[in-house]
């Protein structure tokens, strides 16, 4: 077999390996694929009540799109720590002692974190219809929103596994996980940014979650006022295709340095 | 490559930027011959785990040489890789797998079939003693357990040189009897094996040849039998009855010593150079002198006289 060819197989071995903790774990996968549900549920019911929007339309129209970005950050949080846990137990370093191929460890993370991502985003769409979200736009375009939703997740993917290799501990992750909170806040997830103070909403527009939440959106035909009203806001699509590329194209050269200079 | 030379290293010397992260090595030497347990004892710190590492593939020498099984361990990784096993010093098994599910997945990471890693799963299950507990998540396991799963995790391809990094640290006696036994049955069946340890008592037990490692350089190599008689001589112990007895028995010791006598309460310990005279002397001046000793020894000096000698540390 080629080396590629190796590394698709390795790759999937890897993989299957995340399959299986999701057939032995199945209370905890199932609580990690219902935690955006519970997100839209309360902020749906928190915040949608005090806002005004016109007949007939309701704030998950908004919310919906925002909480897939948002899941696509969340995302980070479990690629890092499976990184970091394999990194402290020596599951990795066997890894790299085996004549295996070394592009398979991330392969397989990369694969197995995209079908987790894949599982989750499928039960919150499940249930952004029944909560009466639709899309507008017909279904290929709905399909591009979803595109730029899982690039997302891909190139949050490097940036997880890069912070995973660097971590010192599980423990010091707290901080990440911390972290991802305000940031997600931070862009137009819940609100349009139009509707916060200027210098906090010019910050917030130019997050990569908000192009990717806005750039949604705009797919799917949901409302959001940010569309209109700034540059960035209307040319959302560009900036949610690449957003990601840059974050990619900074993180996975790192990642894989880190992977093979660990611990040097 | 000599004829059985199965790890060859010389003046190999890494240094950490920064430092914090490990010791380092200053001219790390060693040779390995095939079928052979080698012992790499020393204390924390003194860079034994570097020198697996680097040996391993993970980690890169800064200068010197050092090959495994006749692949240079800096330029033919792959090579290295493809005949070495490790076993590093934590457990890196998956705990949510299954025992049997963990060497399948490790077996096909070496790239054999799916059949062959699964019949290649269940005869180590069985070497190891694990079949019981083969279906059952690796989280359940006890210590011991899941070192010995880690090791059959080392062995689905019989390598050409095992690392056993501190097999039995954090171990209850228990546990650290298992790992001891399954570690012993690899050597009865040629398995070559590097093991690092800082328990002397384990480097004896284990080991035919023992490299003491000093501040990342090789202080002293030979088997323990050798080891222990560089440090010189064997040691007559006596242990009296009577406190009053210790003086008229030093004057008899005087003459034997090769070496200063150690005194503890009733224990004398005297260096002796020729031991099966001195003993005979000794014994003739107790029986004249009508004095009766609880006890009378010969020994030679243990691992930890050599080891507190020869590093310094304190044990």
């Amino acid at each position: 077999m080629s080396a590629l060819g190796w590394a698709i197989a390795d790759g999937w071995t890897i993989t299957r390996r995340t399959l299986t903790h999701w057939r032995m774990q199945p209370g905890l996968m199932l609580f990690s694929w219902f935690f955006p549900v519970l997100m839209l549920l309360i902020f749906g019911s928190l915040l949608g009540g005090a806002m005004e929007f016109p007949e007939g339309e309701s704030y998950y129209e908004l919310l919906v799109p925002g909480i897939f970005a948002l899941t696509m950050l969340f995302g980070l949080e479990g690629t890092m720590t499976a990184v970091t846990q394999d990194k402290d137990k020596g599951v990795t370093d066997r890894f790299r002692s085996l004549p295996m191929s070394s592009a398979a460890v991330v392969l397989g993370r990369c694969m197995a974190d995209m079908l987790d991502t894949l599982v989750a985003l499928a039960v919150l769409v499940a249930t952004g219809l029944a909560l009466g979200w639709r899309w507008h736009e017909g279904l290929p375009s709905a399909l591009a929103a979803f595109g730029l939703l899982l690039l997302l997740r891909f190139a949050l993917l490097w940036v997880g596994i890069f912070i995973g290799l660097s971590a010192k501990n599980a423990e010091s992750l707290t901080v990440v996980q911390v972290l991802v909170w305000p940031i997600g806040f931070l862009s137009s997830t819940f609100v349009a940014t139009s509707t916060m103070p200027d210098w906090l909403g010019t910050i917030a527009q130019w997050s990569p979650l908000s192009a990717t939440a806005t750039a949604s959106r705009t797919l799917f035909g949901n409302p959001d006022a940010s569309t209109t009203t700034t540059w960035i806001g209307s040319h959302s699509v560009l900036m949610a295709v690449i957003a990601p590329l840059v974050l990619t194209a900074i993180f996975l050269p790192l990642s894989a340095h880190r992977y093979r200079t660990l611990s040097r | 490559m000599t004829k059985q030379q199965v790890i060859e290293a010389a003046d190999v010397r890494k240094n950490y930027r920064g430092g914090t992260e490990g010791a380092g090595l200053n001219g790390f030497d060693l040779e390995v011959t095939a079928g052979t347990v080698t012992g790499l004892l020393g204390p924390n710190g003194a860079g034994k785990t570097t020198a697996v590492r680097i040996l391993s593939t993970l980690l890169q020498l800064d200068s010197g040489t050092a090959s495994v099984a006749g692949y240079d361990v800096r330029r033919q990784g792959a090579e290295v890789r493809r005949r070495i096993g490790l076993v590093g010093q934590y457990a890196a098994i998956d705990e949510v797998l299954t025992g049997r599910q963990n060497l399948v997945m490790f077996g096909r990471l070496n790239h054999l079939g799916h059949a062959k890693a699964v019949r290649r799963a269940d005869e180590l299950l069985d070497q190891f003693s694990l079949s019981a507990a083969a279906g059952q998540s690796v989280g359940k396991y006890s210590g011991g357990m899941r070192r010995r799963l880690d090791l059959a995790a080392s062995l689905i391809v019989a390598p050409a040189v095992l690392f056993v990094d501190e097999p039995t640290t954090g171990l209850d006696p228990a546990g650290r009897l298992e790992v001891w036994t399954a570690i012993r049955q690899l050597v009865d069946n040629g398995t070559t094996v590097l093991l690092t340890t800082q328990y002397l008592e384990e480097a004896d037990q284990l080991a035919n040849r023992i490299s003491m490692l000093k501040d990342g350089k090789v202080v002293a190599e030979g088997t323990p039998d050798q080891l222990k008689t560089q440090l010189g001589s064997d040691w007559l112990d006596l242990v009296l009855v009577d406190p009053a007895q210790v003086a008229q028995v030093l004057a008899f010791a005087e003459p034997l010593a090769d070496g200063e006598i150690r005194v503890e309460g009733t224990r004398i310990s005297v260096p002796v150079k020729d031991r099966t005279r001195a003993l005979t002397v000794m014994a003739n001046s107790l029986h004249e002198a009508r004095i009766d000793p609880e006890d009378i020894t010969l020994r030679r000096p243990t691992l930890d006289e050599v080891f507190l000698h020869l590093t310094g540390a304190s044990v």
